[in-house]
């Protein structure tokens, strides 16, 4: 074993020691791969993991948490749901369209692998500036590969957020969440349990794609990155349709003793970690994996990631049932070996012995790094640049149309469109929404998501940045009447092993834990992407938080305004903002092309009481509209909840002595925008959780008034404002 | 009554269109799997929407061989109610048990969205519930509706009134505006909108529900019995 192979297997000569100790001599080559793809950062976590452990991951809900392949809560009446959040970044930049549609495809197996039925899909994208060719392609490309797998599965996708920002230029994001439903006591495990069961391969053929994927996900992006593209895996959507078919119906015949989807890392993966979590062996011989291609060798076939395989232990004897099953639905399914009591992965080609490596060394005792991490890296001043007065009326106009036209707050329709999101027949609230609601048909609950991400406040505090997305997405799931209960993380960050992006990963973990302390969303699972740079640029810390919470199953409370003439209200503090703290708005980035100083500021126990008090109101049906307010400020959520079919805007005026456009554009937490006919009953709730609630104004039809002391600062007809925001996008797209 | 809701190896909406006539109108429904060697005793047939077999080669370009069509081809003849909706109107294109073709959408992307359509013709067991001219309002959610045929068959669905539904604003470019056709026999339809994605308040409207009450007073009021194929 020469270092130059080490190293080319992205180990270190510390790792390389650490392996000959483990297996007590020096691995063949086969051995090596294996210990590569396990000892990856995408399969190990090996930087992330001692942070990690600083989550909470308990609470009464609370089935399974994270280390298996999702994270189950209890919903009551006897079913529960598994979700989780993945990233397929590195593969989307190299390809796209197979890139993304993969991601999703690996997240979906991720929940049906625990005899969960996916009942939801959503997805946080993060592309470059849309007025450089490449990221046009980029984004279409992974706008139709998810459309292409989700839609031919018949998941809905619900929801999801599409984010610009230069850091994105070499670095796309692509997270994709799943959410699943099951009855409780039909819950499955990635456990080879019982001495002596058969091991079945079931689903696609092996084939070269995909050879060294999670290893790929590990490392930076160079000029030769492209070259990669054969790492990228293909997916089958109708195959994957097919396996979860018959996965399900073959969970039903009671012969399935643990079940595993072979994603990053294939075969590997799946056999060790089985093993390792029922304590067992396992041992397979490659000659009877279907394969695709001749002449693979066993070191390809043990890393391939070719997509829709699955790996499954049955109870010895009654294989047959399993069999017939997959037989009913034209799939591939073969006993490949056995459970051992020996706790060994042993691989064999035709007999002859090709690896053998303990599992528990693979799957738990991969290294574990305590990385050095500093002073968080701030590419940007604290101190904000001197800011032009633009309070005249005219220029916040052009402001206001310039923010609802800007890449993150217009419209994504022409995204969303092309994704089947109302197939299933219970998408409640869909894309577009604050936050998406799916019923369960079996039960009278529903389910409310949200997914949210805010790299700006990240790089500027990844501490404070973090817990404002935890309390966003808390307070998007309020809005809609449910009460947040789970939560899972999907970790975009840069290299680890720069002390300054290591602070900033430890930085949004520990904000992450805190405020998931604090509202009582514990995390069940997720994932961390590392190594987000190109050519030495890191992206911004980027965490996205993925939340679910239940209510009640009932018809929405809209984000628009439904009638003209109603009271508008603020829940929340108007709040007042300084320079500093405005200097991660998207008033900053769009009109002033810049980025400084710190967050808006979060009080958690006052945000806790908004949230509190907004599920009282719309459950008690007080409110005809509700819509929290986020990017862009005050103006644009004024804007956004007047964008609705029934074309009614509002007239408000603010008692506001502050500067116009940062008390109109700043980004304060914990306020909602509310439109009621019983303001009064709106207010004692909002007294009870000691929460101001003040009428602003009231609702009005096809104009949209803002004013304070000194008159209208936007007094505008609402087609006006609303052609640039829904027509923004689609025109970016189709620019030469 | 009690319909047949068939699934073939990728079809979606199964299971939506089961909810929509068993748990949203009360009626009998089961799913016949698509080697089935006959459809049994059931009183209509829906082909649902999804990716039967995938769609490969050209979309229900497969289904259309697949063993249940026989049964459905004489279910079919002898005056049966069969009714495609989406997937299930390609596959009955396919099979030529109805007219024309549906190919990719005219701007080339899947189309998710709420349309509003008007109703054609009220002479057929699909829609006779509804009024002639009534606007409908029905999420398509489709890659290939665009409806093509030939100007003389274009003509002859027009002149023996068997265009049922056209979109008031066409958003795949299908030709004349059509979104859902009938046979000769007037007992066959499909269309590209999903009537069963609409058909409980819940989901923000129940204008679908005319399609499926249609059926049902027609088969309620069948004077000969409808005979099932065997």
């Amino acid at each position: 074993m020469t270092p130059q192979l080490v190293e080319a297997h992205q180990l270190t000569a510390a790792e390389y020691a650490r392996i000959v100790s483990l297996i007590g001599r020096e691995p063949n080559y086969t051995e090596l791969g294996i210990f590569s793809v396990m000892w990856s950062e995408h399969c190990s976590y090996k930087s992330s993991r001692l942070h990690l452990k600083k989550l909470p991951t308990r609470s009464q809900l609370v089935v399974q948490g994270p280390g298996e392949n999702a994270g189950i809560i209890d919903i009551g009446d006897g079913y529960a749901i598994a979700f989780k959040i993945e990233s397929h970044n590195h593969p989307s930049f190299i390809e796209p369209f197979q890139g993304a549609a993969t991601g999703v495809g690996g997240i979906l197996r991720d929940i049906f692998t625990m005899g969960a039925r996916p009942i939801a899909v959503m997805d946080a994208l993060r592309f470059g500036p849309l007025d450089k060719a490449r990221n046009r392609r980029i984004l279409e490309g992974v706008v139709s590969g998810i459309a292409h797998y989700g839609n031919c599965f018949g998941v809905p996708t619900v929801g999801g957020e599409c984010v610009f920002e230069e850091c994105y230029n070499g670095n796309p994001l692509v997270n994709v969440f799943a959410l699943g439903v099951f009855r409780k006591d039909q819950i499955f495990y990635g456990k080879a349990k019982g001495v002596g069961n058969p091991v079945i391969y079931v689903g696609a053929k092996t084939g070269r794609d995909g050879i060294h994927g999670a290893s790929m996900a590990s490392a930076e992006f160079t000029e030769e990155s492209k070259q990669k593209r054969p790492n990228v895996q293909v997916g089958d959507p109708f195959l994957e349709k097919l396996l979860l078919e018959a996965c399900l119906e073959a969970m039903e015949t009671g012969a399935i003793v643990g079940i595993q989807d072979m994603g990053a890392a294939g075969l590997t993966c799946s056999t060790c970690e089985m093993g390792s979590r029922a304590g067992t062996g396992v041992e397979i011989d490659l000659q009877y994996v279907p394969q695709r291609e001749t002449g693979m060798t066993p070191y390809e076939i043990m890393l391939s990631e070719s997509q829709e395989r699955m790996l499954l232990v049955a109870d010895k004897g009654r294989e047959d049932e399993v069999f017939r099953v997959f037989r009913k639905w034209g799939l591939d399914a073969v006993t490949i070996g056995h459970v051992t009591p020996d706790g060994i992965l042993r691989v064999k080609d035709h007999g002859q012995v090709v690896a053998e490596i303990p599992n528990r060394g693979l799957a738990d005792e991969a290294p574990l790094y305590d990385r050095p991490h500093a002073q968080p890296y701030r590419p940007v001043p604290l101190t904000a640049p001197p800011i032009p007065n633009r309070a005249t009326r005219a220029a916040i106009e052009s402001d206001l149309i310039a923010l609802l036209g800007s890449g993150d707050i217009c419209s994504k329709r022409w995204i969303w469109e092309q994704y089947d999101y109302t197939v299933r027949t219970n998408t409640i609230a869909g894309p577009g929404s604050d936050a998406a609601v799916v019923r369960i048909k079996e039960t009278g609950t529903s389910i409310a998501m949200a997914l949210d991400g805010n790299s700006r406040y990240c790089v500027l505090d990844p501490r404070e940045g973090a817990k404002l997305i935890v309390a966003e997405c808390c307070r998007n799931l309020s809005t809609a009447g449910a009460l947040p209960v789970a939560a899972t993380n999907n970790l975009n960050f840069g290299n680890p092993e720069r002390p300054e992006i290591m602070a900033q990963l430890v930085e949004s973990i520990e904000g992450i834990g805190e405020a998931c302390k604090f509202f009582e969303t514990p995390i069940t699972g997720g994932n961390v992407s590392l190594y987000n740079e190109t050519l030495g640029e890191a992206i911004y810390p980027t965490p996205v938080m993925g939340i679910v919470g239940l209510m009640k199953t009932a018809a929405p409370t809209p984000m628009h305004f439904q009638n003209p003439d109603r009271a508008a209200m603020l829940l929340g503090a108007f709040g007042e903002c300084d320079e500093t703290h405005f200097g991660g708005t998207q008033y900053a980035k769009v009109i002033l092309q810049s980025l400084w100083g710190l967050p808006p500021t979060l009080d958690m126990d006052y945000e806790k009481r908004v949230q509190q008090a907004i599920r009282e109101i719309v459950n008690a049906g007080l409110a005809e509209s509700a819509h929290d307010i986020s990017d862009g400020g005050f103006a644009v959520a004024l804007a956004e909840c007047s964008f609705g079919p029934a074309a009614v805007g509002a007239s408000v005026k603010l008692n506001e002595q502050a500067r116009a456009e940062i008390a109109l554009f700043h980004e304060n937490p914990s306020r909602i925008l509310i439109s009621t006919g019983e303001p009064e009953k709106v207010q004692k709730i909002a007294r009870e959780y000691g929460v101001e609630c003040q009428q602003i104004g009231v609702t009005m039809k096809e104009r949209l008034q803002i004013g304070n002391s000194s008159g209208w600062l936007v007094d505008c007809s609402l087609s006006d404002l609303k052609e640039p925001w829904e027509k923004s996008l689609e025109t970016r797209l189709l620019q030469p | 009554m009690k319909f047949g809701v068939v699934v073939f190896p990728g079809s979606n909406c199964d299971h939506d269109a089961w909810f929509a006539v068993s748990n949203n109108l009360g009626q009998k429904a089961e799913f016949i799997w698509h080697d089935a060697p006959s459809i049994g005793d059931v009183d209509a047939v829906i082909l649902p929407g999804g990716f039967a077999y995938g769609d490969y080669l050209r979309c229900g370009a497969i289904a259309k061989f697949s063993p249940v069509m026989q049964s459905i081809r004489k279910f079919a003849s002898s005056g049966g109610l069969v009714l495609g909706i989406c997937n299930g109107f390609q596959i009955l294109a396919e099979s030529g048990l109805l007219p024309g073709v549906l190919v990719r959408n005219r701007g080339l992307k899947f189309i998710c969205k709420p349309v509003p359509l008007r109703v054609e013709s009220t002479n057929s067991p699909f829609t006779a519930e509804a009024q002639k001219g009534q606007r409908l309002v029905m999420p398509i959610a489709h890659g290939e509706g665009c409806y093509i045929a030939d100007d003389r068959t274009l003509d002859q669905l027009e002149a023996e009134d068997r265009v049922v539904l056209r979109y008031l604003d066409n958003p795949n470019g299908s030709m004349r505006d059509i979104a859902g056709i009938l046979n000769e026999q007037r007992n066959v339809m499909g269309l590209m909108p999903h009537p069963e994605r609409v058909s409980e308040p819940l989901m923000g409207s129940t204008d679908g529900l005319v399609i499926f009450q249609s059926m049902m007073s027609y088969v309620a009021q069948a004077t000969t019995p409808v005979l099932s194929a065997h």
